[in-house]
C-alpha cells in the first residue's frame, strides 16, 4: 500500500519515511491524519494547546512554587531556578552547561506542578511528564527553536511512543519505570536528533541508545506517590534524551535496533515481580526512609495484596 | 489490535498526579456512568491490584467519583469530588478487594445504583490515560476507551433466542446505520446474550425505545462518545 503511513514498528517508521520521502514528524502527522480523518491544521493546532500547557505548568510552578500534600515535593525547582539566575556564578564550577541545567528544570518543575494537583499533559504518561517538557525547555532558546519546530518534536516522539505502546507497554504497573521514563527518554532522544537535522535512522539510533539505559528500571515509588524517585528521575530521563541524542549525532550507532530494545523492554517487564510495578511493595517504597512516609500520610498499609506475588 | 493515536502518546491533559490513576480513574468513571445512562445515588468501587495498594495517594478515589459524576480527567474538580458528592446526594464507598489472577493491576468494580436499576462495570487502566472496559454486569466483554471516543457504542441486551442478533442489526441496516465493530458475550446461567457494538450514528431515544420492544430484547443503552 504505496499511500499507507500504517507503522506499528522502528523498521515499518522507517519504510514509511522512505517511502514518502519524509522525516518522521511527517510521517506521524499523515499517520494520525489517516486515523483521525482531520486535516493538519486540526493536529498542529491541538498539539500546540498541548505545548501550552507543558510550558504554562513550567511557568505555573516556577511563579508559585508549592510543596505536594505528602511535603516530600515542591523544594527542587525553586532552587534549580535560583542556580540559573546567578548562573555567572554557578558556571564554571556545574559540569552541566545552561541549556541541560534548563532541561532538568523544566522536568522537575512539570513533576512537582503534577504532585500536587496541577493541570498536566501525560506524555507519554503523568510519571514521565517531566522529560519532553524538559528537553524542550532546555534545547529551545539555544536552538532557537520556533512553535512550528517544537510541534513538530512532539510529533516524532509521539512516533515513537506510538511504537513502544504497540509492541510493549507504557503504564509502570504492567513493565515499571523503563515503560514509562524509559519510553519518554526514547521519544525525547529522536525528538531532539530530528529537530537538529538527524535522519529517520539516527533517530531511532538516538532513541535505542537512550532507551537501553533505562531497561530494566523499576517503579518503586515512596508511599505509592508518583514524587520519589519519579521527579527527579524526570530529569535524568532529560539528561538521556540528550545523551542518546548527541551520541547519534556523533555518528554512534545502537548496536541492538530499536524494535529489538522495545522487545527486552516488554520481556523485562512480563519478569518484573509485581512488587516493583507501581504497588510500593518493594525497592525505595520499603527503605526505612519509603516506610516512614508512608506511615505518618496514613496510606494503605504495605501489606500483602492477595494479586500480589 | 489497538490503533493508537498520536493524542494517546501527548495526552491526556489532565489534572495530576498519575495518568493510570487518577487520569485512567476518571475516564473509567465516566465511562461506567455513560454506560449507566441514569444518575446513580448509590456507587461502590471495588479496587484491585495497584489500585487497591496506592489509590490514596494518587487521589484515584477522588478521579473515579468524579467520572461517575460526569467530570473529565482534566477537571480541576477532581480534587473536590468527596465534597460535591455529598452535595449531590450521591453515597459512595470504596473497597479493596481481588478481581482475579488475569486482570491488570489497575482494575475497578464500580457498581451504581439507583431506585430503577443497578449496573455493575468492570474496567482496566491500561496506561498513559488510557482505557478499557471488561465487564457490564456479568458478561465479559471487551471495549476500549478508544473505540467508545471514535464510535458510538451501542449495548444490547436479550434473551438466547433464535434470531436475536438479526433484530439489532436489521433494525440499524432499516435505520442506515453503519456497524464498524460487534462483539457478544453470552452468560450460560441466565440464557442471555449482551452484545456491544460500535456505530457510526447513535440511536435516538424514541428509537431506543422501540428496539425495546422487540420480543426478547431486555434493555438497548446508546452512549454518546467518550469525551476525550
Amino acid at each position: 500500500m504505496a499511500s499507507s503511513y500504517v507503522f506499528r514498528n522502528g523498521k515499518e517508521l522507517l519504510d514509511r519515511c522512505k517511502e514518502h520521502k519524509m522525516p518522521i514528524w511527517e510521517v506521524v502527522l499523515n499517520y494520525e491524519i489517516q486515523l483521525s480523518g482531520k486535516d493538519k491544521d486540526y493536529v498542529f493546532k491541538m498539539l500546540g494547546d498541548r505545548l501550552t500547557v507543558m510550558m504554562e505548568g513550567i511557568a505555573a510552578t516556577l511563579d508559585k512554587p508549592e510543596m505536594s500534600p505528602s511535603k516530600m515535593a515542591g523544594k527542587s525547582a525553586p532552587i534549580i531556578q535560583k542556580v540559573l539566575k546567578d548562573w555567572k556564578k554557578w558556571e564554571n564550577k556545574l559540569m552541566m552547561n545552561e541549556d541541560a541545567v534548563k532541561a532538568m528544570l523544566g522536568a522537575i518543575a512539570t513533576g512537582e506542578n503534577n504532585a500536587r494537583m496541577g493541570v498536566i499533559l501525560a506524555f507519554p504518561t503523568a510519571g514521565a511528564a517531566g522529560v519532553l517538557p524538559g528537553v524542550i525547555f532546555g534545547s529551545r532558546d539555544k536552538l532557537k527553536l520556533t512553535q512550528d519546530q517544537m510541534v513538530k518534536m512532539m510529533l516524532t516522539g509521539a512516533g515513537i511512543g506510538i511504537i513502544v505502546a504497540n509492541t510493549a507497554t507504557l503504564s509502570g504497573a504492567a513493565g515499571g519505570c523503563q515503560a514509562e521514563i524509559g519510553t519518554a527518554t526514547a521519544m525525547g532522544a529522536a525528538a531532539l536528533t530530528e529537530v537538529r537535522g538527524g535522519k529517520p535512522e539516527t533517530c531511532l539510533h538516538a532513541a535505542s541508545l537512550s532507551l537501553k539505559n533505562m531497561l530494566g528500571l523499576v517503579c518503586d515509588p515512596i508511599g505509592g506517590l508518583v514524587e520519589v524517585p519519579c521527579i527527579k528521575r524526570n530529569a535524568f530521563g532529560a539528561m538521556y534524551s540528550f545523551t542518546g541524542s548527541d551520541l547519534a549525532l556523533m555518528g554512534i550507532e545502537s548496536f541492538v535496533p530499536f524494535d529489538e530494545v522495545v522487545v527486552a523492554l516488554r520481556s523485562i517487564g512480563d519478569m518484573m515481580s509485581p512488587k516493583l510495578r507501581e504497588t510500593a511493595l518493594g525497592g525505595l517504597a520499603v527503605s526505612p526512609t519509603g516506610l516512614k512516609v508512608a506511615k505518618k500520610m496514613g496510606l494503605i498499609q504495605i501489606s500483602t495484596n492477595p494479586c500480589s506475588k | 489490535m489497538t490503533t493508537f493515536s498520536v493524542f494517546d502518546i501527548a495526552g491526556p491533559v489532565m489534572v495530576g498526579p498519575s495518568s493510570s490513576h487518577t487520569a485512567g480513574a476518571a475516564k473509567l468513571g465516566q465511562f461506567a456512568r455513560a454506560i449507566f445512562d441514569s444518575t446513580p445515588t448509590k456507587v461502590h468501587f471495588l479496587l484491585h491490584g495497584s489500585f487497591g495498594e496506592v489509590f490514596k495517594g494518587h487521589a484515584t478515589d477522588r478521579a473515579l467519583l468524579a467520572g461517575v459524576m460526569k467530570y473529565p480527567p482534566n477537571d480541576p474538580a477532581i480534587k473536590n469530588a468527596f465534597e460535591i458528592a455529598q452535595k449531590q446526594g450521591l453515597h459512595y464507598k470504596f473497597e479493596v478487594g481481588n478481581l482475579g489472577y488475569n486482570v491488570h493491576p489497575n482494575t475497578v468494580l464500580i457498581t451504581m445504583d439507583n431506585f430503577k436499576r443497578k449496573v455493575s462495570v468492570m474496567g482496566s487502566s491500561i496506561g498513559g490515560g488510557n482505557v478499557e472496559i471488561i465487564r457490564i454486569n456479568d458478561f465479559d466483554i471487551h471495549l476500549t476507551g478508544n473505540s467508545a471516543e471514535q464510535f458510538f457504542t451501542l449495548v444490547v441486551e436479550n434473551e438466547n433466542l433464535p434470531g436475536m442478533l438479526a433484530k439489532t442489526t436489521s433494525y440499524l441496516g432499516k435505520k442506515k446505520i453503519r456497524i464498524v465493530n460487534m462483539q457478544s458475550s453470552y452468560l450460560a446461567g441466565e440464557n442471555k446474550v449482551l452484545s456491544v457494538l460500535s456505530l457510526e450514528q447513535p440511536l435516538n431515544l424514541d428509537e431506543i425505545l422501540e428496539l425495546e420492544k422487540e420480543e426478547g430484547i431486555i434493555f438497548v443503552r446508546s452512549l454518546l462518545k467518550l469525551t476525550q
